[in-house]
């Protein structure tokens, strides 16, 4: 048993021993006990782990099968990095529909967590645009599922936490984009209701919107921020070229960088640094789509004890008081991050059973684990999301209840049936207590 | 073709499979010979959308001596030649096994050191025809002074280092290169039970080295660099003194 391969949030923690997968037409190695399919491990809490058995590392299985360039579909090995995929086909004018805030993520953690991104409203989830994928189960067998064929495995498997069996290798529809960069615009908003004004108003002309919200604001600052929106676009003619900063975090600090101090002088320097107007700039994918990949093992800041991420989506009608409320119980804690996210998700459904993207607003942030203050904080803020009838998002949680988790996810029972039975996760066993 | 045209044996070898996706990025043309063919087909289709502008597959049995020469004729008759050759198939024996069971080690000699110096002397009649090109081979630092702990494995690779230099030698007026590679310890599926330390290096990086040094011409190269250090300390150490140390 090793204590390697934590969760992105490093916590909590998991003895688990690991097999690595290099060669898709092989067998499942045997294993004892349970086993989990495991990705790139940028999942914040425990549905990547699997405490007590055996983490199937994929991310051997890294071929690309075949990509067509007229028509922009693309078939690879699931242990495939969005970042590979990104490098390869922006230069011939294709893009992925669908990215999550980072890049360093696997094909078959981008299925398995059905992820969304600053498009969503425009796009829907990742799962829409997979054509096809094969999975492979612990009894050998292999099904070819898509929305044709095998629809009922396909809308499991999609969302599905890598429960349902290894995905060996899928098929993805990309998108036809003019160039590597972005047309931008930028300014700061006073107070929340300006955020669903701002969003209200974007949503027909841009394809990208998004807003970091200062989650230290209180009284009539509260939900104040910095709204940007973008659409892609051809190299501008202004553009420099790029130096990647490359910047890490070398070693793991022994306390939280991130505290009461630090979390007010930034959040404030980066609000009034923003600008008051709207600011069109031009930028690169990279820094635009994934400021944080910019930092590498920017996690570790938290400290030895990690952190804890929440991301929550409200259903509309209920939305902006919930938002409110969720942003003034935090703000009152004195606790959050550097980087809170508000986005409107849109009406498109995401294909999968339990899918996490719905219509509404979401709210993401980290907070430093503090133990038990922040397990109660985190506990407040479900009170709210469970009375506006909303969600949280698996893939960054390390903590809801199961009475919670089924609340919210009301298909799990109907999910749970296509669970491998070899199979299980930290999260499942957790939730289904 | 346009771009070089490599032919690489054990194409599935982790070290290898990065080798060749270097080779594709350059808009290469790749000729991979492997065990599995499954798996050879599988690398070649990867290679053609990472930009290679063609790719063969095709079955060798490294140990099978009797089929080397059909199918490199296969191969050059494919491609019309080769710019360069990479040696990259190999096993990692249990000396223990070995040391219990000469059949064993007889086998494991074969594919880890004769099997190389078969393929290797029939490379090099090609190349020495053509005229030009490179054969790189994968020794080991391991070749460097047998250790109690692998010097079943390491005697095979010095087989190799060994055969390798005199052919440099002969090869050098033909305009031929001939590069011996001598990777320290890589994080690999084939040494995928050991635990790992600092001088662990990813295949991507052992991978890099080699096509710097195939493109450089180079005669000998240990990867990463350091291990030409390392390898000159244990290799001075006296007899009297190695023959009591554990290593």
């Amino acid at each position: 048993m090793s204590p390697a391969f934590p969760s992105w949030g490093r916590w909590p923690n998991a003895a688990q021993r690991v097999l690595r997968l290099s060669n898709r037409f092989a067998p499942l190695p045997s294993f004892e006990g349970h086993a989990l399919p495991r990705g790139n491990g940028r999942s914040y809490g425990d549905v990547c782990l699997d405490d007590g058995g055996t983490l199937l590392d994929a991310r051997g299985l890294d071929r690309f099968i075949a990509f067509d360039q007229e028509t922009g579909v693309l078939r690879c090995e699931a242990g495939v990095l969005l970042d590979s995929i990104l490098e390869l086909c922006v230069p011939r004018g294709w893009f992925l529909p669908v990215v999550p805030g980072t890049r360093f993520v696997t094909i078959g953690g981008a299925i398995a967590n059905d992820v969304h991104g600053k498009n969503h409203h425009a796009v829907g989830s990742f799962g829409r645009y997979v054509r096809c994928f094969e999975l492979l189960r612990s009894d050998g067998t292999r099904r070819i599922c898509s929305p044709q064929e095998n629809a009922d495995w396909f809308t499991a498997t999609v969302g599905g936490l890598g429960l349902t069996g290894l995905t060996t290798w899928a098929e993805l529809q990309l998108r036809r984009v003019p160039g590597a960069w972005f047309d931008t615009e930028t300014r700061r908003f006073d107070r929340l209701d300006d955020f669903f004004e701002l969003s209200a108003h974007s949503e027909r002309d841009f394809e990208y919107t998004v807003a970091w919200v200062d989650c230290t604001a209180r009284g009539n600052a509260l939900g104040r921020g910095v709204f940007s929106r973008g659409n892609h676009c051809d190299a501008p003619s202004s553009a420099k070229s790029r130096r990647e900063r490359g910047l890490r975090t070398p070693v793991t600090p022994p306390f939280s960088l991130v505290n009461g101090l630090t979390l007010h002088a930034f959040n404030w320097q980066h609000f009034h640094r923003a600008p008051k107007a709207l600011q069109r700039s031009p930028q690169h994918y990279r820094p635009w789509l994934f400021p944080l990949d910019g930092i590498l093992d920017w996690n570790r800041m938290y400290g030895p004890r990690g952190f804890l991420q929440y991301q929550c989506v409200l259903p509309p009608p209920a939305a902006r008081d919930g938002v409110r409320e969720l942003l003034d119980r935090i703000a009152a804690s004195g606790t959050g991050s550097f980087l809170a996210v508000l986005k409107q998700f849109g009406a498109i459904r995401s294909p999968g059973l339990l899918s996490f993207p719905r219509p509404g607003t979401t709210l993401a942030l980290d907070f430093a684990n503090r133990g038990p203050t922040t397990f109660e904080l985190l506990d407040r803020l479900d009170e709210v999301v469970a009375a506006a009838g909303g969600a949280v998002y698996p893939a960054k949680d390390a903590r809801m209840s199961g009475e919670r988790f089924r609340d919210y996810f009301p298909t799990w029972r109907q999910f749970s049936e296509f669970i491998d039975p070899a199979f299980s996760s930290g999260f499942w066993r957790r939730v289904m207590q | 073709m346009n771009g070089p045209r490599i032919l690489i044996i054990g194409a599935t070898s982790a070290i290898a499979e990065s080798v060749a996706r270097l080779y594709a990025a350059r808009g290469a043309s790749l000729y991979l010979l492997a065990r599995d063919r499954d798996r050879g087909e599988a690398i070649a289709r990867d290679l053609v959308v990472r930009g290679a502008e063609a790719t063969r597959s095709g079955v060798l049995e490294a140990s099978d001596f009797t089929a080397h020469a059909a199918t490199l004729d296969a191969a050059w008759s494919a491609f019309g030649g080769f710019d360069v050759v990479l040696i990259a198939h190999g096993t990692l024996p249990d000396q223990s096994r070995c040391d219990a069971d000469a059949d064993y080690a007889l086998r494991e000699f074969a594919v880890n050191g004769t099997s190389t110096v078969a393929l290797a002397t029939r490379i090099a009649q090609k190349l020495d025809a053509q005229g030009s090109g490179t054969l790189a081979a994968i020794s080991s630092v391991a070749g460097d002074r047998g250790r109690a702990s692998n010097y079943l494995y390491g005697s095979a690779k010095a087989a190799v280092s060994t055969y390798l230099s005199g052919l440099r030698q002969r090869l050098n007026a033909r305009g031929v290169n001939v590069l011996t590679i001598k990777p320290g310890f890589v994080d690999t599926p084939m040494t995928a039970a050991f635990k790992k330390g600092p001088l662990w290096a990813k295949p991507e990086q052992i991978a890099r080295g080699i096509v710097h040094a195939i493109d450089k011409r180079r005669s000998v190269v240990y990867l990463p660099w350091f291990w030409r250090g390392i390898m000159a300390v244990i290799g001075g150490i006296p007899e009297f003194v190695f023959r009591r140390i554990e290593l």
